[in-house]
C-alpha cells in the first residue's frame, strides 16, 4: 500500500512511502518503523494569548497560552492533572472555545470541530454496534465522503495492523486493537493534525510502548501535525520532537523544549533516550514543586 | 449403591438436558395448564348449576379451534384485530419515539413533561372510551385511539431511558468527526437505542394486545374483541373458550417475535 493514497497531494515520487516501510504485522519482533518524513502536510498551528475559565466567576483554568506548531511537528502537552492540558487540547480541536485568545490553525481561527483535525481520547469509544471496518469509516461517511471508503479503509486497517479484523465486531478486540481501530476512524478522514488525549493510559506497558512508535512512525510518514497531551514524562520523550511542560493553577507554559534523539534512542533503554527522560523529569518535578510550593503559600494565607 | 445414592443421579439426568431443557419445561407447563383447564372442566360439567358451561372444557373448545381454523374464521376474526393493533402501534411509535428521544437529550424538557406524562400513564387506556367515541367518526378509529394511548407510554419512557444511557464519549467522537445533527441522530442514537426502542415495542404490545378485546366491544362488528363478545352473546361457549385460545396463541407468538428481534438487534456482546 502506498501511503501518498492516504494523504491529500502527496503524491510526489520523493514522498511515496511503500507499505513495507510501515509497522509490520508483528509488534513484538519488528523494529521502529523507519522515520521517513513525507511532504510536510501537516497543519500549522498558533495558539494566541488563550485563557479560559469555565464559568464567568470561576478562576482561570488556562492563562495566557501562547505557543506556535508547525507542520508536521509532533508536540508533548506535558503537565500534571488538572493544569488544563487536556482543556487545551479541546480548544485545538475545536470541541471547547476559550474564554479569550484564539487558536488559529493554517491561518483561520478555530470555532468548530473540523474532520481536518482530529481527536483521539482516552478511551476508544468505538461505536459497539459495527464492525472494525464501519467504525473506522464513520468520518468519511460524516462528511459525505461514503464513496471513498472501498477503497480507503482496507488501507487504514492495513496500515494500522487491523486489515485482518475488518469484519470482526468492536467489543471483541482487546484494548490496545480497540485503540488501533480509534486510529484509523482518526486517519481515514485525511486529517492534517491529530490530537491525542492520553490515548494509551489504560493500556499495558508493551501495548503502549507498540502504539507510541507506531503512532509516531505514521505521523511522522504521513506528515501529520500530532499534539500528545500526557502526564508521563517517558511518553513524551519517546513520541514528541517537541514537549511544552504546562504548570497548574492557572495553566501557563512552563518551559517549551525540544527532544533531541534519533529514532533509535527513542525506542527506549539508549544512552540518549535516559539522557533526555532525566532533563525532562528534571524540568517536570521543578515546576511541580514550584507549584506545590506556591499552593501551600495560598494555603497559608487561606488559613490566616 | 443405595437409593438414596441415586436420587441426586437421577435429578442430574433431568436438569442436564442442555439446550432442549427450556423446550420440556415449557412443555410440561403447558401440560399442567391443559391439566388445571380439563379438571375446571370436569368440575363445571359434573355441577348441575354450572352444567350449561360445559363447553368451555378443553374437548368441545379444542375442536372448535380446528373447525374454525379449517374454515378460515380463525384469520377472518384475527386480522382485523392485527391491523388496529398494528396502526396503534405506529401510531404510538410516531409519537414516543421522537418525543422519547427529546425528552432524553433536553433534561429541561423532561423536567416539563415528566409529571404530566407519568400522571397521563396512570389512567387506564380504556378510561378514555367515551371521549374516543366522541372524538372519531369511525369505531375503528375510536379503538386504534385506545390501542394508541394504551402503547404510547412503555415506548416513550423506553426510548427516554435508552437515550439517557448514551455514552456521551459516543457523541463527542462523532461530532469531532464532522457528524451533523442528522448523523447524530441517524448514525448514533438510533442505533444506540435500536433495543430500547423495541424493549418498549414489545412492553406496548402487551398491553396493546390486552385493551384491544374490551376496546372491539365497542360497536365493531369484527375482530377477535367482538368474536368474544357475539359467542357469549349466542351461549356459544365452546367458539368463546376458543377464540380465547386464538387471543393467547396470537398474543403470544407476536411477543416472541419481537423478542427474537430485540435479540437479534441486540449490540452488546458476553464480556469475552
Amino acid at each position: 500500500m502506498a501511503v501518498t493514497q492516504l494523504m491529500p497531494g502527496a503524491s510526489t515520487p520523493a514522498t511515496a512511502v511503500s507499505g513495507t516501510d510501515l509497522p509490520a504485522s508483528s509488534p513484538a519482533t519488528r523494529s521502529p518503523a523507519a522515520p521517513r518524513r513525507a511532504a510536510t502536510k501537516g497543519a500549522h498551528v498558533a495558539v494566541k494569548s488563550l485563557s479560559h475559565a469555565y464559568r464567568r466567576n470561576d478562576g482561570k483554568v488556562l492563562d495566557g497560552i501562547d505557543f506556535e506548531i508547525g507542520q508536521g511537528e509532533i508536540v508533548a502537552l506535558l503537565g500534571r492533572s488538572g493544569c488544563g492540558k487536556s482543556t487545551l487540547l479541546h480548544m485545538l480541536a475545536g470541541l471547547t472555545q476559550p474564554s479569550e485568545g484564539e487558536v488559529v490553525i493554517n491561518g483561520n481561527g478555530v470555532r468548530e470541530p473540523s474532520h481536518k483535525w482530529v481527536m483521539m481520547f482516552q478511551a476508544p469509544s468505538l461505536f459497539p454496534w459495527l464492525s472494525v471496518a464501519q467504525n473506522a469509516a464513520l468520518g468519511l461517511k460524516f462528511t459525505r465522503r461514503g464513496h471513498e471508503i472501498d477503497a480507503r479503509i482496507p488501507e487504514i486497517l492495513d496500515l494500522v495492523d487491523l486489515g485482518a479484523f475488518a469484519d470482526r465486531n468492536a467489543q471483541e478486540l482487546s484494548g490496545g486493537q480497540q485503540q488501533r481501530v480509534a486510529l484509523a476512524r482518526s486517519l481515514a478522514p485525511q486529517p492534517e493534525m491529530l490530537l491525542l488525549d492520553e490515548p494509551f493510559s489504560a493500556l499495558d506497558a508493551f501495548t503502549r510502548r507498540n502504539l507510541q512508535r507506531d503512532v509516531r512512525a505514521i505521523a511522522r510518514n504521513l506528515g501529520l501535525t500530532l499534539v500528545i497531551v500526557t502526564h508521563d514524562v517517558g511518553e513524551a520523550v519517546r513520541m514528541a520532537d517537541r514537549v511544552i511542560v504546562l504548570q497548574a493553577n492557572p495553566g501557563r507554559v512552563a518551559e517549551d523544549t525540544a527532544i533531541d534523539l534519533s529514532e533509535e534512542e527513542r525506542a527506549g533503554g539508549a544512552e540518549g533516550f535516559q539522557r533526555e527522560h532525566s532533563r525532562l523529569m528534571g524540568v517536570y518535578s521543578r515546576i511541580a514543586e514550584a507549584a506545590d510550593a506556591q499552593d501551600d503559600i495560598a494555603n497559608d494565607f487561606t488559613q490566616l | 449403591m443405595s437409593d438414596a445414592a441415586q436420587i441426586p443421579q437421577f435429578a442430574f439426568r433431568l436438569w442436564s438436558l442442555g439446550r432442549a431443557r427450556g423446550l420440556v419445561n415449557g412443555l410440561i407447563g403447558i401440560a399442567l395448564l391443559l391439566g388445571l383447564w380439563w379438571l375446571g372442566g370436569l368440575i363445571v360439567a359434573n355441577d348441575p348449576d354450572l352444567y350449561a358451561f360445559a363447553n368451555f372444557a378443553p374437548e368441545p373448545t379444542l375442536k372448535r379451534l380446528w373447525s374454525m381454523v379449517l374454515s378460515g374464521e380463525v384469520i377472518s376474526m384475527s386480522g382485523p384485530s392485527l391491523e388496529r393493533v398494528g396502526l396503534g402501534l405506529i401510531y404510538a411509535a410516531a409519537f414516543g419515539v421522537p418525543v422519547g428521544i427529546l425528552i432524553g437529550r433536553a433534561p429541561r424538557i423532561h423536567e416539563l413533561t415528566n409529571v404530566p406524562f407519568q400522571f397521563m400513564r396512570m389512567i387506564s387506556p380504556l378510561s378514555w372510551m367515551p371521549i374516543a367515541v366522541m372524538a372519531f367518526d369511525t369505531w375503528d378509529g375510536a379503538i386504534v385511539f385506545l390501542i394508541a394511548m394504551a402503547a404510547v407510554w412503555p415506548i416513550l419512557f423506553s426510548t427516554a431511558a435508552g437515550v439517557r444511557r448514551i455514552d456521551p464519549a459516543w457523541l463527542k467522537v462523532a461530532r469531532n468527526l464532522g457528524a451533523g445533527p442528522l448523523h447524530m441522530l441517524g448514525s448514533v442514537i438510533l442505533p444506540a437505542i435500536a433495543v430500547d426502542i423495541l424493549q418498549g415495542v414489545r412492553l406496548a404490545l402487551g398491553v396493546a394486545w390486552v385493551v384491544l378485546v374490551p376496546a372491539e366491544y365497542l360497536g365493531v362488528t369484527s375482530g377477535l374483541g367482538f368474536a368474544i363478545n357475539d359467542a357469549r352473546d349466542t351461549l356459544d361457549y365452546d367458539r368463546l373458550a376458543a377464540t380465547v385460545v386464538v387471543i393467547g396463541i396470537i398474543g403470544f407468538a407476536l411477543d416472541a417475535a419481537v423478542g427474537r428481534i430485540v435479540k437479534k438487534l441486540n449490540w452488546v456482546r458476553a464480556a469475552h
